[in-house]
Formats: C-alpha cells, structure tokens, sequence
C-alpha cells in the first residue's frame, strides 16, 4: 500500500495558506505587513516540507511537479514585496520641508468644496495631508 | 494634537463615503479624480490603478497653519506607509 505523502500536500497547503494570508490578513498590521517576516517562515516551513515530501515520494515527478509549484508561490511573493511594491515614481518634485504647500480645493466625500487654506484656518495646528492609492 | 487629518485619493466622493462610513473614520475624505491636486503635488502614480487608471502614490506631509511644509514621508515602498506614532511625533517635533 501507497502511503499518503502528507510533508509534500501539507508543504503545499502551507505555500498557498502564507500567500492568501498575508494579503487577506498580515497585510493589515504594519508589524507584519511592512517586512514580511511571519509569512516568510512559513514559507521556510512548507518549503522544507516539500523537499521533504520529494524525498520519501515514489512518484518522484509528480512530487517534484507539487514542489515546485509551492516554491513558485512563495517566488511571486517575493517578487510582489521586494520588487514590485517598490516600482514607485520618485516624486522628485514633491513639495519639500520648508517650502509652501501647493493650494487646492477639492470635494469632500460629502461632495462639498473644501480648499486647503480653509483647512489650515480652522486646524489648531496644522493638517497632514495623506495621500493613498484608493479603491478607484 | 490639534492637527487635522484628511485624506486624499481620485475616489470619487461617493467611493470614499463608503469607506468612510465602513471603516469607521471620523476624518474628512478629498477626491481628485483627475489628478490636479495629485500631479500638483509630484504624486502621479500612472496607469497603477484598475483598468490603467492614474492613482496617487502614498505619501504625507504635514502642513503648519501658515501653509509651510513641516515634514514629509515619502514612502519607497507600497507596503510601507507612516505609522500613527510617525506621524504623531513628527507633529510633536516639527509644527510650532
């Protein structure tokens, strides 16, 4: 009787459950969101699971095909976090510290007109202006 | 902290309403939907959002009540944005 390769299936379970989480939940806490540390080691973990899973398989193509569709997981992370979450435009010409900030009047989420002036008038102290990507 | 915060994306009002009102946020929401404030301020992301739409790429400044830029995040990194207590400190030490 074939025994069940669990190390192999539960590496790659293991592959796919670190991926989804961390964008569906470690992507919500900067601790775990800005260097992804946890997910990483998980990754370690269902990684050593596959070698391990390649090495007791008898169907050694079919284990190796599984190994190296986890290993391609955690290489599209990667490659999400380290290279592509960094392709952003330099803002070179964004207003520095001690220069005006440029004026503006916009429509808040209410759709009434809101300028920048208006808000520094009415701010005890100042206003920090953040901008975000959105849901467009 | 006496320091207003507000929030700017090209969301439209509505878009940024609903957020809002999910997420709990007591803060007001800007919208810029074509990008002049955004491109005013260097901010351009283009072609980054859904459907190749231009977006604003993170960043903060905070601005004292005369209009003068006091301190500026920058991030180089999507993932990483100023934290709370960043910006808390940074209003701590730089607005008068």
């Amino acid at each position: 009787m074939r025994r069940w390769n669990w190390p192999l299936w539960t590496g790659l379970l293991l592959s796919i459950a670190a991926f989804v989480s961390y964008f569906t939940v470690f992507s919500r806490w900067p601790i775990t969101r800005d260097v992804p540390w946890f997910s990483a080691l998980v990754f370690v973990i269902a990684i050593a699971l596959l070698i391990k899973g390649v090495r007791r398989a008898n169907r050694k193509i079919l284990a190796g095909i599984v190994a190296a569709l986890g290993v391609a997981i955690f290489a599209v992370f990667g490659f999400f976090t380290m290279v592509l979450a960094k392709q952003l435009p330099s803002a070179s010409n964004a207003p520095r510290v001690g220069q005006k900030a440029p004026g503006f009047t916009l429509p808040d989420s209410n759709g009434r007109s809101v300028s920048l002036s208006q808000l520094q008038t009415n701010s005890q102290r100042g206003v920090l202006l953040i901008f975000y990507r959105g849901y467009w | 902290m006496g320091v207003t915060p507000v929030a700017i994306s090209v969301d439209e009002p509505q878009v940024s309403e609903n957020l809002r009102k999910k997420a709990g946020y007591t803060f007001l929401f800007l919208s810029d939907p074509n990008t002049e404030t955004i491109r005013r301020y260097d901010l351009l992301h283009k072609g980054a959002g859904q459907h190749g739409h231009d977006i604003a790429r993170p960043a903060e400044f905070l601005v004292d009540r005369s209009g003068t830029v006091r301190w500026v995040n920058l991030t180089e990194d999507l993932r990483v944005r100023a934290r709370p207590v960043q910006m808390l400190e940074a209003a701590k030490t730089t607005l008068p």
